[in-house]
């Protein structure tokens, strides 16, 4: 095999959505008009490689824009657990 | 006239997608079935205001059972699938579980599926002739020792091991003598004679099982390609007239590192390894597409949000977890939840130990205690303001 190694960056695969790092306040603002706590979101790992790419730690909240076969486009948010 | 109307339509359009009143998709479809008629402003307004309600009828109520919607259309055609197992998916040499074990597979979250398989594309420069991808493949595919060897021996009068290459399989794999030599050499059990076609490999030693225990770890000695990748076939995509590669075996995270490999379009089947290389969303739809494609392939229609629902589930504690006892359906918080699932003696036996409370949130433990469930109707409680009743005892007292 090549010694050559390629730099991948997770996000150009076409599997992976886009990930976005929430700020404090939007965060805060999110949790306000969904009236939940944090760990009601689905969860992501921050050894997660999408997690890691954005630096995202344990308690951020990270915002997925998706691309769904039935509304175009979709956001969700997952709440960045510590594993 | 009609100019001013297309800006009016944008605009309108552009502020429903802001608002998020219609999904992107929709107001797609709007702008471009609209550009094709001629309509006034009071028409448009009238169009949208019908979608708006239209689109609002179609969402699902709050309270609303999605979760057992979503089992009984996957289980209903789940019945009409064939049990055969082995099917081929667009290439004819390569065997995958496909049908009824397979969807198995997926739902359980297998670490490892029956039959793993990877879909590489390649990087511009190597997708358009053979050869070129030829020499990608040979790169990713395992070969062994005994893959190019025509005959692996002990020699016993001369304490040796005798390897006889085939030369038309080294053509085939991209080895070469040296090469093998080479990696014979790194193992450090003798001393290497090469002679044509022919490797000696020398070990001075009187026990047998030595010699033997030897000819076995050469037999499997890795000479080059990744590991888990067993056979890789070559085909030519019609669409898009270019090479691809399919493999027997599958590991995605050494497979991205090869140089000339599409990163961005290459696919495995195995879940697991996708949330570990890709992560968690990744994963997601990996569960989707496998999901669907097995059921298209049986020609069942599945409306693709019950695979969704699935998929999200199935990720949401940020893990691919299965469907099932170990998963979903053994982590509910209710006891009786679980209980009535699998295993019952020994959830209530445990919940019992522990002090558990049930607080009686979901749909199995009120069924259990005989009272509504939380579903639609019953998805609604009356809360009752003692205020005056406060005002009343507090006046009497």
């Amino acid at each position: 095999m090549d010694k050559k190694r390629k730099k991948i960056d997770i996000f150009c695969h076409e599997l992976v959505p886009k990930h976005e790092l929430l700020s404090k306040e939007e965060a805060e603002k999110l949790l306000k008009k969904l009236n939940i706590y944090p760990e009601q979101l689905p969860w992501i790992k921050k050894s997660d490689p999408a997690a890691v790419a954005i630096g995202a730690k344990p308690g951020d909240i990270v915002k997925i824009i998706r691309k769904s076969p039935t509304a175009g486009e979709t956001v969700v948010y997952r709440y960045v657990i510590d594993k | 006239m009609t100019e001013n109307i297309q800006k009016e339509i944008d605009k309108k359009l552009k502020e429903l997608q802001k608002n998020k009143v219609l999904p992107p998709s929709i107001i797609e479809q709007l702008r471009e079935k609209l550009s094709q008629f001629k309509i006034t402003k009071k028409q448009f307004e009238r169009i949208i205001n019908e979608i708006i309600k239209a689109y609002k009828l179609a969402l699902v109520e709050p309270g609303e059972a999605v979760g057992t919607v979503a089992a009984q259309s996957i289980g209903e055609p789940g019945t009409q699938m064939t049990l055969r197992t082995f099917h081929y998916a667009g290439v004819a040499e390569l065997n995958v579980t496909l049908g009824l074990p397979r969807l198995i597979e997926i739902v359980d979250a297998r670490r490892n599926p029956s039959t793993p398989m990877m879909t590489i594309y390649l990087e511009e420069e190597y997708r358009n002739s053979e050869e070129k991808a030829r020499e990608i493949a040979q790169k990713i595919e395992m070969t062994k020792i005994e893959n190019v060897a025509k005959n692996i021996e002990i020699d016993l009068v001369n304490k040796r091991i005798l390897i006889v290459l085939d030369p038309e399989l080294m053509k085939n794999k991209g080895v070469k003598v040296e090469e093998v030599a080479e990696r014979l050499k790194k193992l450090k059990k003798g001393e290497i004679i090469v002679e044509d076609n022919v490797i000696y490999v020398e070990r001075k030693t009187e026990k047998l099982p030595e010699l033997q225990r030897l000819l076995e770890k050469i037999r499997n000695l890795q000479i080059k390609g990744i590991k888990g990748i067993t056979r890789v076939v070559i085909r030519k995509v019609k669409e898009t007239n270019e090479y691809v590669l399919y493999t027997e075996g599958s590991n995605l995270a050494e497979v991205i590192k090869v140089p000339g490999v599409d990163f961005a379009r290459t696919k495995t089947n195995n879940i697991h390894e996708v949330a570990e290389v890709l992560g968690i969303e990744a994963a997601r739809n990996v569960i989707i597409e496998e999901a669907m494609g097995v059921l298209e392939e049986q020609g069942l229609d599945v409306d693709i949000r019950h695979i969704m629902l699935v998929a999200d589930l199935m990720t949401a504690t940020g893990e691919v977890k299965q469907i099932g006892r170990h998963g979903v359906s053994g982590e509910k918080p209710s006891v009786f939840a679980r209980a009535a699932f699998e295993v019952t003696v020994k959830h209530l036996l445990e919940a019992s130990l522990r002090g558990e409370q049930d607080i009686l949130r979901g749909v199995a433990e009120n069924v259990i205690i005989g009272q509504e469930i939380p579903l639609g109707t019953g998805s609604l409680e009356l809360l009752m303001y003692t205020l005056r009743r406060k005002e009343e005892e507090g006046s009497s007292g």
